[in-house]
């Protein structure tokens, strides 16, 4: 009897633990985002939208921070996706026993993890340096080169889902790879990809660190060619300062892309359980 | 209108030309990486001809008078990582049992999706929470408590002493953790899903607990995802750098105890690249990169070679 | 078969490997144009295997290779300068499950005949009319063309695909167990329309059900470990085998 009470005991500790464990997980996720709505409400305002950075002491919005965190994401978007997606159609259509396309995936799962601030570092050697001066294309650059590898991932992933009698029957009526790979394989992977490339979008549109060295900041509206404000590295900037109005702003503009990450993780999923049910 | 003999010949080109263009991109892949190597190596060449093999080994940081040593921060780095895995591991382990086989059934999908949604968070978020929020709360009511409580006990009183100002090593530790339990709880969760009901009703049926059967059923056959949801989660630690920034404290002095303000790779980078002066300056925060990046290289890919490992020792049972 | 008729396809001492392992043993066999012919024989007797050399489709995996030779109106189609695509096109092929592509029933049959004809759009109105009449999916289909492909009932998804392999209007039909998946009323439809392609294809079928072999085909093969055991005229196959294998086989004592 002592042995089974000594199981019992630990399975109760067990579950026990396990439940403090979730507990202690919710408890994180709940205080974070009452924090966040709570502070973030409090600086919600239409000039958000509307008047630029301020200098301390004025008042003043996010508007070229939110367009310039925009204007980043949709050209890091537009230039990571196709080489993630080209990429992974050969690893998934032509990569199978060779060298090359095994280090490319292997490759590629150390960039998925590779810290954002190396990528940062990275295009200012490359870029930053030569031109002399931070910009938006700098920012987008790095970006893109974060985007790159999840797509990879997920265009691979989901083309090896396809069955093959879909890629023979293509085949049978006579077109070439190109075609079949293009208007028959990647259509049928059409709904993955996309949600990989939306998830991609969430996770750059968050990140901060990338940026620090590429975009950096600026006061004002700018194009691609100068330094450009973001709502990342504003947040950055304005939180780590001593006035309060600054922090109120930073936590609007966490708020703002909480809300968008939110809205883009809510999207992919609605997406993958759409394509569950068809 | 063409002929057949001219649309085929095209027809081989395109394809040609297709499998080229994928190729070029793939190869692209492996291009940034070799750049990221080489554009840090060259960066930080005047650094490792300054300092060679002492940046390593030494803990003075000093822009004013030029000499770098990048101790600090690499401990800095592996410390918080350390302590995240040490708190984020077995309370994700928790909560993968948790959803899996005591949660009731309607519950589990929005416990799934709240966890989720954790990883979800910017990690800047992170970072302004624990900075405005968690620091002040944890100086005022847990720190002072911690320390009274583990101030007479011999081996490890001495880890929880140091300024209770909320800011410092455990508190970046301890938000990272919570950064990373997400990740990793998510990979434990996906992989015990698919540990065949028979085999855990099986071992349910010999009169087993859910304990039991979960440490001696379904971690064995899950080894393999486990581990990589592990070295997921060590990988985001080692390389995140705002939820760091904010919390660390940015002392480049050594560290003695949990509470000592310190300084990370990420986190002296983030505050110090745009604002230095000095050649010498910039080239060893690259070269801290560089260091960053080969130990995130390092743990991934040992993390790598121990799935195939496990993999075959696997094909060598079965 | 009487060898005054000259043979749509001609098989002259094929051997087929998958690696290292040879899963069809020197078959000879014609295949007589515009005439139905079934292959049968228990599963992994090779039969799937033959059909896919007739379009080469086992060249998309590395390590499937054929060895002598099969002539396609006297040419041999194994010979390296073959163009797979242009022999695909004449060669089309329906699967053991349907596989519509994720698009509209339009684009699904334009796709085929886009590759090898630039037609006007009230062209290729009229063939898609044609494809789907002679396939049996017009009345069903008529009115939802611009309709994924995928929203089809199985049975309808096969014939969907069986117009888009005609579409492109080959010269040679394989259909590899095309009612395997399918309802008894969706295999009855398709049996009738092999009735009514036979016509203007030469067909190859292959199929694990005897009565629809005996039902639907003119020649049958009986084939057995990857060798060709018996061909024959349908009838005579089936009433009077000249080997005790293939009688066995029919009989039902094995297989």
């Amino acid at each position: 009897m002592d042995l089974y009470f000594r199981r019992r005991l630990t399975n109760y500790a067990s579950v026990v633990l396990s439940s403090a464990a979730m507990a202690f997980g919710l408890f994180w996720l709940f205080w974070i985002l009452f924090v966040l709505f709570k502070n973030g409400f409090a600086g919600l305002a239409i000039s958000l939208f509307t008047q630029t950075t301020p200098a301390p002491g004025s008042t003043g919005g996010l508007a070229n921070a939110i367009l310039g965190s925009l204007q980043m994401t949709i050209m890091g978007t537009l230039i990571g996706t196709p080489v993630g997606i080209m990429a992974g159609i050969y690893l998934a259509e032509f990569g199978d026993d060779n060298w090359l396309a095994s280090s490319t995936r292997f490759i590629n799962d150390i960039l998925l993890s590779a810290p954002s601030i190396v990528v940062g570092l990275f295009v200012y050697e490359i870029y930053v340096v030569h031109i002399g001066h931070f910009s938006g294309w700098a920012g987008a650059l790095a970006l893109a080169i974060l985007v790159v590898p999840v797509v990879l991932r997920t265009t691979e992933n989901m083309l090896r889902l396809v069955p093959h009698t879909m890629r023979e029957a293509a085949y049978a009526l006579g077109a070439p790879q190109w075609k079949t790979v293009l208007w028959v394989t990647l259509r049928a992977a059409k709904a993955g990809v996309v949600t990989g490339i939306i998830l991609a979008v969430a996770r750059i549109v968050g990140e901060t660190a990338p940026l620090l060295f590429t975009a950096l900041n600026n006061q004002f509206y700018s194009n691609m060619n100068q330094p450009m404000a973001n709502l990342p590295v504003v947040i950055f900037q304005f939180a780590m300062s001593p006035y309060e109005d600054w922090h109120t702003l930073a936590w609007a503009g966490s708020l703002l892309i909480g809300f968008f990450v939110l809205g883009l993780n809510v999207l992919a999923r609605v997406l993958v359980h759409t394509k569950q049910q068809s | 209108m063409i002929s057949h003999e001219q649309r085929l010949q095209r027809q081989a080109m395109q394809d040609r030309a297709f499998r080229w263009a994928t190729l070029f991109f793939a190869l692209l892949v492996l291009l940034v990486l070799v750049g990221i190597i080489l554009s840090l190596l060259i960066g930080s060449l005047s650094s490792i001809k300054a300092f060679g093999f002492n940046f390593l080994v030494s803990e003075d940081w000093n822009p004013v008078t030029e000499v770098f040593g990048g101790l600090n921060s690499v401990k800095g780095t592996i410390l918080t990582s350390l302590i995240a895995m040490l708190i984020g591991v077995p309370v994700s382990f928790g909560i993968a049992i948790f959803l899996t086989e005591l949660s009731p059934v309607w519950l589990r999908r929005p416990l799934g999706v709240a966890i989720e949604l954790l990883a979800g968070v910017p990690s800047i978020i992170y970072g302004m929470w624990g900075l405005f929020v968690f620091a002040p709360w944890f100086a005022d009511n847990v720190q002072p408590w911690l320390m009274r409580a583990t101030e007479n006990i011999p081996a490890i009183g001495w880890l929880f002493q140091g300024p209770p100002m909320g800011i410092g090593l455990f508190t970046a530790g301890l938000i990272l953790a919570v950064m990373v339990i997400p990740y990793i709880s998510a990979v434990m969760r996906d992989v015990f899903e698919v540990v065949p009901a028979m085999l855990k009703e099986s071992a349910y049926g010999l009169g087993g607990t859910t304990w039991e059967v979960v440490w001696n059923v379904v971690l064995p056959y899950t080894k393999n995802g486990v581990v990589g949801g592990i070295m997921l989660g060590l990988g985001r630690a080692l390389g995140e750098t705002m939820a760091v920034t904010f919390v660390i404290g940015n002392s480049h002095t050594a560290v003695t105890t949990l509470f000592d303000p310190a300084t990370s790779i990420s986190a002296t980078l983030a505050n110090e690249f745009t604002e230095a002066v000095g050649e010498l300056h910039t080239s060893a925060l690259i070269e801290l990169g560089l260091l960053l990046f080969l130990i995130t290289f390092v743990v991934l890919a040992l993390s790598k070679l121990l799935l195939m490992q496990l993999r075959r020792n696997e094909g060598a049972h079965s | 078969m009487t060898s005054e008729i000259q043979p749509k396809i001609a098989v002259r001492n094929l051997n087929f490997f998958y690696g290292g392992y040879r899963a069809l043993k020197d078959i000879n066999l014609d295949i007589l144009g515009g005439k139905v012919t079934a292959f049968i024989g228990p599963s992994g007797c090779g039969k799937s295997t033959l059909l896919r050399t007739f379009n080469r489709m086992y060249n998309l995996y590395p390590k499937q290779r054929a060895e002598g030779e099969i002539l396609l109106n006297n040419q041999n189609i194994l010979n390296d300068g073959v163009d797979l695509n242009m022999l695909r096109a004449k060669v089309g092929m329906v699967f053991q499950k349907p596989t519509p592509f994720p698009m509209s029933i339009y684009d699904n049959i334009a796709f085929g005949v886009n590759l090898y004809e630039k037609l006007s759009r009230a062209e290729m109105d009229d063939r898609i009319e044609w494809a789907l009449q002679k396939a049996a999916l017009w009345n069903e289909a008529k009115d939802k063309l611009k309709q994924s492909g995928l929203g089809l009932s199985g049975g309808q998804q096969q014939r969907l695909c069986i117009a888009r392999a005609i579409a492109v209007k080959p010269e040679v039909l394989l259909l590899d167990e095309p009612t395997s998946a399918l309802d008894p009323i969706s295999t009855a439809h398709i049996e009738e329309l092999v009735h009514e392609l036979k016509k203007d294809y030469t067909i190859a079928i292959v199929t694990h059900n005897m009565q629809q072999a005996a039902r639907v085909s003119d020649y049958t093969a009986y084939m057995y470990l990857g060798e060709m055991v018996e061909v024959g005229e349908t009838d005579a196959i089936f009433t009077a085998p000249k080997m005790r294998a293939t009688e066995d086989y029919i009989t039902g004592k094995f297989g």
